[in-house]
């Protein structure tokens, strides 16, 4: 007991003190007392697997006194483990820190029992043995019928397109960034997919095109999660079962294993974001030897990931945020250990600077300009971007253009919205319903080029055609009384004092009059922002208004998406308030006159760092817009931990090949009742701590991995959950695999250190070590047997839906919100 | 005459305060009494500034700047216009302030005398105050959370406390637990228990409620179905409203029309008569309940109840003919079945007519079926769809009436599936023209249900916090950037004839210096805190203890009241900020004094600055008195004055053109 009080004092004044010299002081006299500690349990599995694995003929009583000689099994604790990092244990993977100074300080208690040299050995390799072991089950589970279905399956007919996309070089846009897209065109090249494949919608067949690269690929990455996670753990924990556990739930996890096995974002971004933690807490334990070479390894491996992670989906930023979180509290101990100069601390933060955010940002903005130079051609993708940016592309009606500068009256038009991601001027030959507005011709705007969105610009009062070529050129002139005809309808544009659909206070704009004849509330002022009376208005460069002339108020469009009446175009409204926004902006695109000279247009090409922050804002706008719409069924983020439903992969019916994506529901309502019990144990250690209770030397340590380790494990699932309550777009199912992937380590971590707890509180050391194997094992074979039980949701269920007692699923319906 | 603009949605909340029956006028008819209803909000406004004062003393800052913080307090344009209309700013800031001063005394008197009865007393003021707050207005909880963690956080250096014994730290930790979390959950369901038992009668609001909660209130929906039977039996004539009413409340609906042949895409339909949702009572809402097994329309005696799991036809009241759903696509939703009421065409088209019910909020698997409380869902026992609202207009054919469907891939509870039946009466009438101007008739008869207390304030809690305020833009809405920067302002009320007016303007030299403090009180704060991790201590520990909790009270409360609105959705004004402006306002002085004190070294330096402020203070007592005919508005200025006072393009001044 003096001895726990005497650690627990070390632990907190070791912010404080200089470093203690090692060997000496509390901890080391206190290591010796642990010799003879009377209840001392020895139940480290590891040692027991290791046993097994390297000696099998040695007796059980005999491995029990050779362990005896060894430091407390896995959390080690004592002042090295609960002070600061410096002095934590030793780099370098798997023999973990700590094993660090206690282990350094009694070389020779260790060598009278056994050889040292020997026993790292045999732990080295058992460990290797079973990391081994783990990726290969995490392989084989993934790739096990990973041809299965031969069809696309859900999202694979956006990610599969846009690979192709890559593949053929042609300009599209979605609004997760590029780099996970351009990996599996990759992939899907080096393979030798050849693009052709359309990847119209779920179901396609394949038929002879080689998908299996792109699948392979994803799979490949899915199943290092395991082996990372099981690194994670060991590193975090430094005990084998907890490890195994950890690996073993996600490994028999049926949710990360259909995840895994498709054409998607989910197992690049999850690799990533694995990697970076892997990183970090690898770059942790070498705290204690700053500017080596693995330190900077880690850290600048930590800085690519994060990259890669970010480079994928944004939700990379949430792990960002974790090693962000990280490195500022150990710049923070840095900076509070007097021991080192200011000088040191500021080589520490630039190397951070450098690595983290220097490395990261040069990556992610090299993912970008690959993306750009590999798509050269027009796409898709067109509409999304301003006209500047168009005309990089080849193909593109802006590219290489030369189109006549300046307006004049009878040119034919595009009109562009400047804020990003509204698009085109647009009508066509649709009322607006009844009910809203004035039943007149719908006017919205448009992301895709098209016929409609060309008008024709006419003096207000002549209808005479001004491409007659006995009339001289006249140009449109800032300030000019305009109409504007649509091409295709010959309807006028059109605005009048009743409130637009969706915007209740703006006015209603519509298409109005037969043949260009209209009233006068077709009649519209031109205004050039920032310009004097009698200017000519130049085609793309200038940023023009329309005011409509008898109510005064601005031609904008709100960005809101109009219902199906409306064929989801965006609303355009008349807005009686002049604030000035991008809005209500527009500027001519396409220019058609045929009485006036081509010039050429080159000047428009945007720099590099213009064309990066527009892709960004159409993309968080594109983001933004993902909402869902009324009546649609959504998934909440309160449903995902609790397992409440899954996501429909492949097929519906009983004929169909059906996948569902679904958690393994043991595994994942272990998961919730392991973050229950880790609050609950966390904060009763937390208060004991405070209130300055004497724990036991045992539980002192394992509360250092439970309270450190788990935490840290905790942030990451705190940071990859709770931020998606707060975001107002669609959400899905597989939005919580990077979390799940957190809390599973985190059962990992918790359930081995109970089970220490468990067994240490039994007096009998043998009933102990029987205890913890067999409470490990159960949990391990429990998981693998439920696994057994549901594979079939990954792997593909023909036959009757599980209503049916005919079905192989029968009975494991166990909520009724499943739908397989 | 009315200013500015009523909000029901809080009015809802000020129940206890304001007398909210009266608020709810729109126009202010001479008899209503305007001066006792603004007499609240300037009362609380006015209190703020002496309670500013007691904030700062009670941190243990000097009586100067406890002063300083009740001069600023007392100049501010804002806080004045506020509090002198019907408002609740001025009350929310009022319990703000209440809430942290009395947490202070508590505090303060934690170090002399716990568990006296002073300390009770500030301690269980401090959970009145937050809830008080928080029933205002919900921005309120921001304040209620600070204080909270600020709670937290000396009750964490409590359990560390060694010198305490267990039990003693128990005793605190629970006076605690009770005071900051008990008392404020027990005030906010009283304010509400209150507000219902007040505002009983039905009202404007009524259809945003479900039928239950309606049918609870006094001249609502009771006035059609009180005295409903209660228990729907086999011949029963019921109205079935969907629960999920999006985008409309509304009910089940036939009509003798027809789906047309072909549709507009040329998809082809059943043909058969159309059954649609329709948001307004009609007789063709109406539809009875009958037993598969039997012939008659009429409730026999004894009635004999529907329940769960049973199967039942429902039958169109005055067409007769049968609800019926089949593997046909619906006209707009192809995913989904149409849904029709049978004709048969001779087609080899049989009738599917049988539907199971589902009660979803049953009480045990034999539950009845309930008028008004029951939520059933009706599955379709040949195809096992759903019967649904989809939610979208059918087109002119149907006479723009929402599509109703038979979902067959039911993917769990949703609410656009179930219903409940709203009005209720037993058949009694064999034939169908009897049975027809029985239909007419209103519904009549005896029960009467309450629904608990307990349930009406869920649903009422729930309504308020997903009610979708119209996300519409305003004249006067701005960006939370807009208001740190003071760069719009809101016209309050003008006079019907002359230039005088009222504008919820600040007083701007206040708004630039409280945000300059704002940001000299970070970065000091990072300074010293960087410092003392290097062991280099510029402040002494008690000094260093007031800067920190001051920072965490002043600092915090302008943050927590002030970002959360980036995130909302709603639309914003000025006013909204003004709570965490109060809190940056009491930040200043609490700087001021720091620079004096720690930072003036020498004599002279704070002679010098002393000076300073004074300067600075007349010249905020200048901005003031300038801006004082908008803020009171009781002077017509003239279009040039006025102009001259625009000191921003953005402020929107009134000016009359004549």
């Amino acid at each position: 007991m003096l001895c726990a009080t005497s650690r627990l004092l070390a632990a907190r004044t070791a912010t404080a003190l200089p470093a203690q010299p090692r060997g000496r002081g509390p901890g080391a006299r206190c290591r010796r007392r642990e010799l003879h500690f009377p209840g001392h349990p020895e139940l480290d599995l590891d040692d027991f697997l290791t046993g097994r694995l390297a000696r099998p003929s040695v007796p059980v009583g005999r491995r029990a006194i050779l362990r005896r000689g060894r430091m407390p099994p896995a959390v080690g604790g004592g002042p090295a483990r609960s002070e600061l990092r410096p002095r934590r244990g030793r780099c370098g993977p798997q023999t973990a820190r700590v094993v660090g100074p206690d282990e350094t300080a009694k070389p020779a208690a260790r060598s009278r029992k056994r050889p040292g040299w020997g026993s790292r050995h045999f732990e080295a390799a058992g460990r290797w043995a079973l990391l081994a072991l783990v990726t290969l089950l995490s392989f084989a589970t993934r790739f096990h019928r990973l041809d299965e279905p031969p069809h696309v399956c859900w999202d694979e007919t956006h990610f599969g397109k846009m690979g192709s996309y890559y593949i053929n070089r042609t300009f599209f846009f979605d609004v997760h960034p590029p780099l996970g897209k351009m990996l599996i065109g990759l992939a899907g090249y080096l393979s030798g997919y050849d693009g052709t494949f359309l990847f119209q919608k779920p179901g396609d067949k394949y038929e002879h095109h080689n998908y299996m690269g792109m699948r392979g690929f994803c799979a490949f990455l899915g199943s290092l999660l395991v082996p990372f996670a099981y690194l994670i753990v060991l590193e975090l924990s430094n005990s084998l079962p907890a490890a195994l556990l950890t690996a073993a739930l996600l490994t028999f996890d049926t949710g990360c294993l259909t995840l895994s096995q498709y054409i998607l974002l989910d197992p690049i971004l999850m690799f990533f974001i694995m990697a970076a933690m892997l990183s970090m807490v690898k770059h942790n334990s070498c705290a204690n030897r700053p500017f080596s070479a693995p330190w900077w390894f880690w850290l600048s491996l930590t800085g690519i990931n994060l990259a890669g992670a970010l480079g994928v989906k944004f939700v990379g930023l949430f792990i960002i945020l974790q090693v962000g979180w990280n490195t500022i509290s150990d710049l923070w101990h840095l900076f509070g250990d007097l021991s080192l100069s200011v000088v040191t601390v500021g080589k520490h933060l630039t190397a951070r600077i450098l690595c983290l955010i220097v490395l990261p940002l040069t990556l992610y903005t090299a993912t970008y300009a690959v993306h750009f130079m590999v798509l050269n051609k027009s796409g898709p993708g067109d509409g999304f971007f301003s006209s500047a940016f168009q005309a990089r592309l080849s193909g593109n009606n802006l590219h290489n253009a030369s189109i006549p500068e300046h307006l004049a009256y009878g040119s034919v038009i595009t009109v562009k919205n400047l804020r990003m991601a509204i698009g085109y001027l647009h009508s066509h030959r649709h009322l607006y319903p009844e009910g809203i507005g004035a039943r007149q011709q719908q006017v919205t705007t448009y992301l895709h080029k098209d016929y409609n969105n060309l008008w024709i610009i006419k003096k207000h009062n002549t209808n005479a055609d001004p491409l007659d070529p006995s009339l001289p050129v006249e140009f449109v002139r800032h300030g000019d009384i305009i109409r504007l005809e649509h091409k295709e309808t010959s309807r006028n544009l059109h605005s009048h004092y009743h409130e637009a659909p969706l915007t209740r206070k703006h006015y209603q704009v519509t298409g109005y009059g037969i043949n260009g004849t209209g009233d006068s509330n077709d009649f519209w002022r031109i205004e050039v922002v920032n310009r004097k009376f009698g200017n000519r208005i130049k085609v793309l460069r200038s940023r023009i208004r329309l005011i409509h002339l008898v109510t005064g108020c601005v031609l904008g469009s709100s960005g809101k998406v109009l219902p199906k009446w409306g064929w989801e175009q965006l609303e355009v409204t008349c807005t009686p308030y002049l604030k000035e926004t991008l809005n209500s902006i527009w500027n001519v695109e396409d220019h058609i006159n045929p009485k006036l000279p081509n010039i050429s247009l080159d000047v428009l090409q945007p720099s590099f760092p213009e064309v990066l922050l527009e892709s960004h804002m159409v993309m968080i706008r594109g983001n933004n817009g993902l909402k869902p719409k009324d009546n649609e069924f959504t998934s909440k983020p309160w449903h995902w931990p609790v397992n409440y439903q899954g996501l429909r992969f492949s097929g519906i019916n009983d004929t169909d090949f059906r996948v569902y994506l679904l958690g393994n529901p043991v595994v994942w309502w272990l998961n919730l009742l392991s973050i229950a019990l880790y609050l609950l144990l966390g904060s009763i250690i937390a208060v004991a701590v405070q209130r300055g209770a004497h724990l036991p030397a045992e539980v002192e340590g394992l509360s250092q991995v439970l309270l450190r380790g788990g935490g840290q494990l905790l942030l990451g699932w705190i940071l990859h959950y709770f931020p998606f309550f707060l975001m107002g777009r669609i959400l899905y199912f597989h939005h919580y695999f990077p979390a799940m992937l957190f809390s599973s380590m985190l059962t990992g971590i918790l359930w081995d250190t109970l089970l220490r707890l468990w067994a240490w509180s039994l007096a009998s050391s043998s009933l102990a070590r029987g205890l913890y194997v067999v409470g490990n094992l159960s949990l391990l074979l429990g998981t693998a047997y439920s696994f057994y039980l549901f594979h079939p949701l990954a792997y593909g269920m023909v036959g009757p839906l599980a209503q049916d007692p005919r079905s192989p699923m029968a009975g494991l319906r166990w909520l009724e919100s499943w739908d397989f | 005459m009315p200013c500015w603009k009523t909000r029901p949605q809080h009015m809802k909340l000020c129940a206890w305060c304001i007398q909210l029956s009266v608020v709810v006028l729109s126009e202010y008819s001479s008899n209503v009494p305007v001066w006792s209803l603004r007499l609240l909000p300037a009362l609380t406004g006015a209190l703020s500034v002496p309670m500013a004062y007691q904030i700062l003393s009670e941190l243990g800052f000097s009586h100067c700047a406890a002063m300083g913080a009740a001069l600023l307090m007392l100049i501010e344009n804002a806080l004045i216009t506020q509090s002198r209309l019907m408002l609740l700013e001025s009350v929310l800031i009022f319990f703000n302030l209440l809430a942290v001063l009395s947490y202070l005394k508590f505090s303060n008197s934690q170090k002399q005398r716990p568990f006296s009865p002073s300390w009770w007393f500030w301690l269980t003021l401090t959970g009145v105050a937050c809830s008080c707050a928080v029933g205002v207005k919900y921005v309120g909880v921001f304040t209620y959370l600070l204080v909270l963690a600020v709670a937290g956080v000396h009750a964490w250096h409590l359990i560390g406390d060694r010198s305490l014994s267990n039990v003693s730290v128990l005793c605190h930790l629970l006076a605690r637990a009770a005071a900051l979390l008990v008392v404020p959950a027990a005030m906010y369901l009283l304010f509400f228990y209150v507000h219902l038992s007040l505002v009983y009668r039905s009202g404007p609001h009524d259809q945003i409620m479900s039928s239950a909660f309606q049918a609870s209130l006094e001249g609502g929906l009771a006035r059609i179905t009180q005295g409903q039977p209660l228990e729907v039996a086999y011949g029963s004539q019921v109205t079935l409203k969907n629960v999920f009413g999006k985008p409309v409340p509304c009910w089940l609906h036939s009509h003798q029309s027809t789906y047309p042949m072909i549709y507009e895409n040329g998809r082809g339909s059943s043909h058969q008569q159309q059954v649609t949702c329709y948001p307004f009572k009609d007789v063709n809402n109406w539809w009875i309940v009958k037993d598969p097994g039997r012939h008659q329309l009429v409730v026999s005696n004894p009635p004999r109840p529907v329940r769960h799991g049973d199967v039942v036809q429902l039958v169109h009241g005055m067409t007769t003919r049968f609800l019926n759903t089949h593997d046909v696509a619906a006209p707009l939703s192809p995913h989904s079945q149409e849904v029709s009421c049978y004709v048969d065409y001779n087609v080899s088209m049989p009738s599917q007519n049988l539907w199971r019910l589902d009660i979803v909020n049953r009480d045990s698997d034999a539950g009845v079926w309930k008028t008004i409380l029951s939520e059933v869902r009706l599955v379709h026992v040949n195809t096992s769809a759903v019967l649904k609202l989809s939610g979208a207009h059918l087109p002119d054919w149907g006479f723009r009436q929402l599509e109703v469907v038979g979902e067959k891939l039911s993917r769990g509870y949703h609410e656009s599936t179930v219903w409940n039946v709203e009005e209720h009466r037993y058949g009694k009438s064999q034939e169908q023209e009897e049975r027809e101007v029985e239909l007419h008739s209103p519904t009549q008869m005896d029960v009467h249900r309450n629904l608990s207390f307990l349930a009406r304030f869920l649903e009422l809690q729930w309504r308020m916090l997903t009610a979708k305020s119209d996300g519409s833009e305003h004249k006067y809405s701005s960006s939370p950037l807009d208001w740190v920067t003071l760069d719009t302002s809101i016209a309050y009320w003008l006079h019907p004839r002359t230039s005088a007016q009222i504008h919820l303007l600040g007083n701007v030299v206040i708004w630039a210096s409280a945000s300059l403090a704002t940001a000299v009180y970070t970065l000091l704060f990072f300074w010293y805190l960087l410092r003392r991790r290097r062991k280099i201590c510029d402040l002494p520990e008690d000094s260093w203890l007031r800067w920190v909790l001051a920072g965490a009270l002043c600092a915090g409360g302008w943050a927590v009241n002030y970002v959360p609105f980036f995130l909302m959705e709603k639309t914003l004004f000025l006013y909204h900020y003004l709570p965490a402006l109060t809190f940056q306002i009491l930040l200043l002085p609490v700087v001021l004094q720091h620079i004096s004190d720690h930072l003036c070294r020498t004599q002279l330096l704070r002679s010098l600055f002393s000076a300073l402020l004074v300067a600075w203070y007349s010249c905020a007592c200048h901005v003031f008195n300038t801006l004082r005919p908008l803020t009171y508005g009781d002077k017509s200025l003239s279009p040039s004055e006025l102009k001259a006072l625009r000191w921003k393009d953005s402020w929107d001044i009134l000016i009359r053109k004549y």
